[in-house]
């Protein structure tokens, strides 16, 4: 499922957007063990606009916390960027050093991770790692610290009594909205989000989601979210990827990727999902386990459970085809290749 | 209502990538393998080839392998019986005498070969005994809790604030001249305190990992849960806790003797290094007589301390430095250290 | 196995408005009163503090159904659960199995015995397998210890009968491999085949698919449906996903801190909740097939850790609808339909609540 060398790109964003302000080309991850090499993000390219909001899902294993660290910049290793470039603002972040990339954290880009409780500091309060934050970026004013600290967290909903206390004595929704609030100290243009509400539950979560679409609408910042829970996803973003194993598998429009999926794993997906409406359907879910990314065979990735799957599909890797503003990796949709 | 069975051939079989956290995150192979079902053959090639590919490991395993073999035969090695006072007194190093004789006309070098068995009988006698009896406290205090931990910390932290050492000496000289039975079951008795801790500890984190609630739930007994269950996931630890207790037995049991509380009839190195300094070894021109047998012992607990760092990073795979890899054209690389750049961390 | 022979005919339909069904001992299979369970918590020195995790809970399953309990965390499921198995002793209450008071369960043999009629499977499939040994080891242990009459050839073949049942194929090979060879959602299966290999009356399931993948999900849920259909085994489905309670379950039970807002047959509760909390459950469950609901959002609150509690409704603060008996009284369950009861002051027994429109 790999994908050719200069194939298309969905341009980004809706018809009206402005500029693109994050552009992802070939990007490739790989773990590099002493048994071998694992490819964990396999060429994936994709393009982002000002105040997009854009959702990544997949399952465990298919690469997508690991392209996002990619794009933050934040691999460690043995994980290692071994191909491609990420353009944010016209500037190729791949190979900058920490100093380099110090201009652009924080103050143009922020990452949410997923736990508070592992982001935040036990021992410092939440007023302590705001000021920490402030001062690394240059903000020294004492004034200034405490009004902007309290001002995000009332972005976020929290009373600014609470900048006092410690992480823990917070419950889980307030320490994800303090995280949110602490992305949001300089104001970003892209805010990218590691399933930041799945330590949560379903209320908080539905609060949470909520509020980060009120302050995507109210400040303008872009957004990539990565999650595995499709559903929640669903009237948040504006488009939609699905990754399996690596690559991408489908990517368009939120609403129109999951009213009319076309890759037979976006399907699975969909249909793995038990509704809380609507008729009670048995359902059978996506037998089988993804590839061991050690071994990619050739081919399609999702090959051996896919349903439709032909003879051409354990040969060959089907490239990206574009079908009625959808990107599809899948022989099926072959037809719909633009004319470049 | 869902009646659907599931399809025929529709099961999640075959390996593929574990359903957890993404990327390659290994699960840990525990090590050695454990208990029933698996075969012997298997794990201990994969021992070999974990020690084999570890520093530490290979030289901990050569210098205790070279030492047990001393030890198993020391005739092969130094023909003279180390005992016998027949030679000429206080010879220099040289053909006949490698290491020269002693001021009692001892032949130096088969001391020193002789000399290993005893030590190396207290190292592994005083490293199982005193291994055992800290796992079956250790373990027992964490699985069974209330007043059973309670009682047992109370034991073992009265032990462990003891200053070993003097204890040792108050218990020697009572004894009036430990042989090397009463010096393992002396040291065993008074050291076992440190790794019951830490054993302890461990089984505690583990009591809440469900597989123990489920052998629990199946209704296994608390007995076969800690002998079965919980101990063989130790074995890293127990492997730990017997090179440690190991290394402090060679460094005590040295020390006794040669402070003259052990037996100074038997041949050991501490017992060497006692005599060596009764006689001023010194200052009468023979100074392998001390330094010979002192760096025996030191290397001996070397090879312990190493082997005990080497199975950490074995069994523990979050340890092992991380060789920084570039691509070439060859392939996947090892950057050397001095190239590296400093990189912000990500967990997980 | 169950022994099917005063069963009423299958399982019971959405509109089925018995509360249990009665099986052959005339009563139900499981049934708690009163179910109280309190930790003591605080410093070493003062251990004042009183964690009320399960708090009078009235519950009770009958043969061959699925019964789910759905809530937040703090919710008390996974301590009653946990009850349930025989793991905590209740502070208060009874629990009754097939009419007989656990506090009466005593000696290894009786325990044992339960043990195998409730066995339990946990959530985590990383950590409720040994890993030293091999996948064969946990299973075997079940049958040598609760069917002591098989021989070892005999246990042999139950152990690959059952994880043949619960679609683990082939179920020789799987038998020999060890649990890190094997997926999050084959291990969940094996701890299913393990519990059936004890022939039980009811498993006790801890939110067994929480932490796997959505696409995987769906097996292990049809793997219980199945086992209540053909084996013709009970279920206590603990999960805090309404979506799947709904998918397998046949009675739906809703927990609020540590007590029981509301219980009825499953479409029941999802289409004509009674009790508030539910309804904002429901409405902050997403569901890509439906419209966005703007309704709940404006709730920030969550679940309580319920410690030395007062009396009055513990949903009283987040609750629209509280009026002035909310703030005293603890309200009881009381049953509004026959089969569907909810804990609540201000619940109707002929329209469903209208608190979080």
């Amino acid at each position: 499922m790999s994908s050719a060398p200069g194939e298309e790109v969905l341009s980004a964003g809706p018809a009206d957007s402005t500029a693109t302000m994050l552009e992802v080309r070939d990007l490739s991850v790989e773990y590099l063990l002493e048994r071998g090499t694992v490819l964990a993000v396999d060429r994936v390219s994709f393009d982002l606009a000002a105040g997009e909001f854009v959702g990544i899902v997949g399952e465990s294993g298919c690469g997508k916390s690991t392209l996002l660290f990619a794009i933050a910049q934040l691999l460690a290793p043995p994980a290692e960027i071994t191909g491609g470039s990420v353009i944010f603002k016209g500037r190729n972040m791949v190979g900058l050093t920490d100093s380099e990339l110090a201009s652009v954290r924080w103050k143009d880009l922020s990452v949410v991770m997923q736990s508070a409780m592992n982001a935040l500091n036990p021992v410092k309060s939440i007023q302590a790692q705001f000021a920490d934050a402030m001062r690394a970026h240059g903000v020294t004013s004492k004034a200034e610290i405490a009004d902007r600290s309290a001002e995000v967290l009332r972005m976020v909903g929290i009373d600014p009594v609470h900048l006092g206390s410690y992480p823990h004595q917070l419950s889980g929704g307030m320490r994800q909205r303090s995280m949110i609030a602490m992305a949001m100290l300089f104001t970003p243009d892209l805010v990218i989000m590691d399933e930041p509400t799945s330590a949560l539950d379903v209320v908080a979560q539905r609060s949470l989601m909520v509020q980060i679409k009120e302050l995507q609408e109210k400040l303008g910042f872009a957004i990539i979210f990565v999650t595995h829970d499709m559903s929640l996803i669903r009237h948040f973003s504006d488009r939609l990827m699905v990754m399996y194993a690596g690559v991408v598998a489908e990517y368009g429009q939120t609403g129109e990727v999951f009213e009319s999926p076309m890759h037979p794993y976006s399907i699975g997906l969909m249909e793995a999902f038990p509704s809380i409406r609507g008729p009670r359907v048995p359902l059978t879910g996506i037998p089988g386990s993804p590839p061991n990314l050690a071994r990619i065979p050739p081919g399609c990735r999702f090959a051996p459970r896919c349903p439709k799957v032909m003879a051409r599909c354990e040969a060959e890797p089907p490239g990206l085809y574009q079908v009625n503003g959808r990107l599809v990796r899948c022989f099926l949709h072959e037809g719909g290749r633009a004319q470049p | 209502m869902a009646t659907v069975r599931t399809p025929a051939g529709a099961s999640d079989t075959g390996p593929g990538q574990p359903a957890g956290p993404a990327g390659p995150a290994a699960a840990g192979l525990p090590l050695g393998g454990g208990g029933g079902g698996v075969t012997g053959a298997r794990s201990m090639r994969r021992m070999g080839r974990a020690i084999t590919a570890n520093r530490k490991a290979t030289v901990g395993v050569v210098l205790l392998a070279l030492f047990i073999f001393v030890g198993l035969f020391p005739g092969l090695i130094a023909h003279d019986n180390p005992q016998a006072e027949i030679y000429p007194r206080s010879l220099g190093p040289s053909a006949q005498h490698w290491l020269g004789t002693t001021s009692f006309g001892q032949d130096m070098f088969a001391q020193v070969v002789w000399g290993t068995r005893p030590v190396l009988l207290i190292a592994f006698g005083v490293g199982i005994l005193a291994t055992v009896v800290a796992m079956l406290i250790g373990v027992a205090a964490a699985y069974l809790g209330g007043a059973w931990d309670g009682t047992l910390n109370v034991i073992t932290d009265v032990l462990l604030v003891i200053p070993l050492f003097p204890l040792l000496i108050i218990i020697g000289s009572y004894l009036h001249g430990a042989g090397t039975a009463v010096m393992i079951a002396v040291i065993a008795a008074t050291g076992w305190s440190y790794t019951a801790r830490q054993l302890r500890s461990q089984a505690l984190s583990l009591r809440t990992r469900d597989f123990l609630n489920a052998a629990k739930v199946r209704g296994e007994r608390p007995l076969y849960i800690i002998c079965v269950e919980i101990i063989p996931t130790m074995t890293s630890l127990l492997v730990a806790a017997f090179l440690t207790n190991a290394l402090y037995a060679v460094l005590f049991s040295s020390s006794l003797q040669f402070i003259g509380l052990g037996n100074p009839n038997v041949t050991s190195w501490g017992t060497m290094l006692y005599w060596a300094e009764n006689n001023e070894a010194f200052q009468t021109g023979l100074p392998l007589w001390i330094i010979v047998p002192g760096l025996c012992i030191v290397a001996l607990g070397a090879a312990f301390a190493l082997l005990n760092y080497a199975f950490d990073e074995i069994g523990n795979p979050a340890l092992r430095p991380v060789k920084r890899m570039a691509i070439t054209k060859a392939g996947a690389v090892p950057i050397p250290e001095k190239r590296r750049r400093l990189r912000v961390k990500r967990t997980g | 196995m169950t022994d099917p022979a005063a069963l009423p005919g299958g399982a019971p339909g959405p509109a089925d408005n018995t509360v249990a069904d009665n099986g052959a001992s005339g009563g139900p299979l499981l049934r708690t009163e009163g179910l109280t369970k309190v930790f003591k918590i605080g410093s070493a020195m003062s251990k004042k503090l009183a964690l009320h995790a399960v708090d009078d809970v009235a519950l009770s399953i009958g043969d061959r159904e699925i019964v789910a309990l759905a809530g937040e965390s703090g919710s008390g499921k996974s301590t009653i659960a946990r009850l349930l198995a025989k793991l905590y002793k209740p502070t208060a209450g009874e629990i009754y199995f097939q009419g007989r008071p656990l506090s009466q369960i005593r000696g290894h043999r009786q325990v044992l015995r339960y043990r195998g009629d409730v066995p339990m499977v946990f959530q985590d499939p990383f950590a409720s397998i040994n890993p030293v040994f091999r996948v064969s080891h946990g299973i075997m242990r079940c049958l040598k210890l609760h069917r002591p009459e098989l021989s070892a050839a005999q246990r042999h073949e139950e152990a690959e009968r059952v994880f043949a049942a619960v679609g683990l194929t082939p179920a020789a090979e799987v038998l020999e491999r060890f649990p890190h060879e094997l997926s999050g959602g084959q291990r969940q299966r094996v701890g299913f085949a393990q519990a059936l290999a004890m022939r039980p009356k009811l498993i006790l399931a801890d939110e067994p698919v929480s932490m796997l993948d959505v696409s995987i999900r769906i097996g292990l849920l049809n793997v219980m449906a199945d086992l209540r259909d053909s084996q013709g085994v009970s279920i206590f489905y603990i999960t805090h996903d309404l979506a799947s309670a709904r998918y397998v379950a046949d009675r739906l039970i809703v927990m609020y801190a540590g007590q029981i807002a509301e219980s009825a047959p499953t479409e029941e509760v999802l289409t004509r909740p009674r009790h508030p909390y539910t309804q904002l459950l429901l409405s902050a469950v997403p569901d890509p097939r439906a419209p966005l609901n703007v309704g709940a959002e404006t709730d920030r609150g969550e679940p309580p850790k319920v410690i030395n509690p007062t009396p009055g409704c513990r949903f009283r603060w987040r609750c629209p609808l509280a009026i002035d008996e909310c703030q005293h009284v603890t309200p009881p369950l009381r049953e509004l339909l026959p089969g569907h009861s909810a804990a609540c002051h201000v619940a109707r027994a002929d329209a469903p609540t209208e608190a979080f429109r």
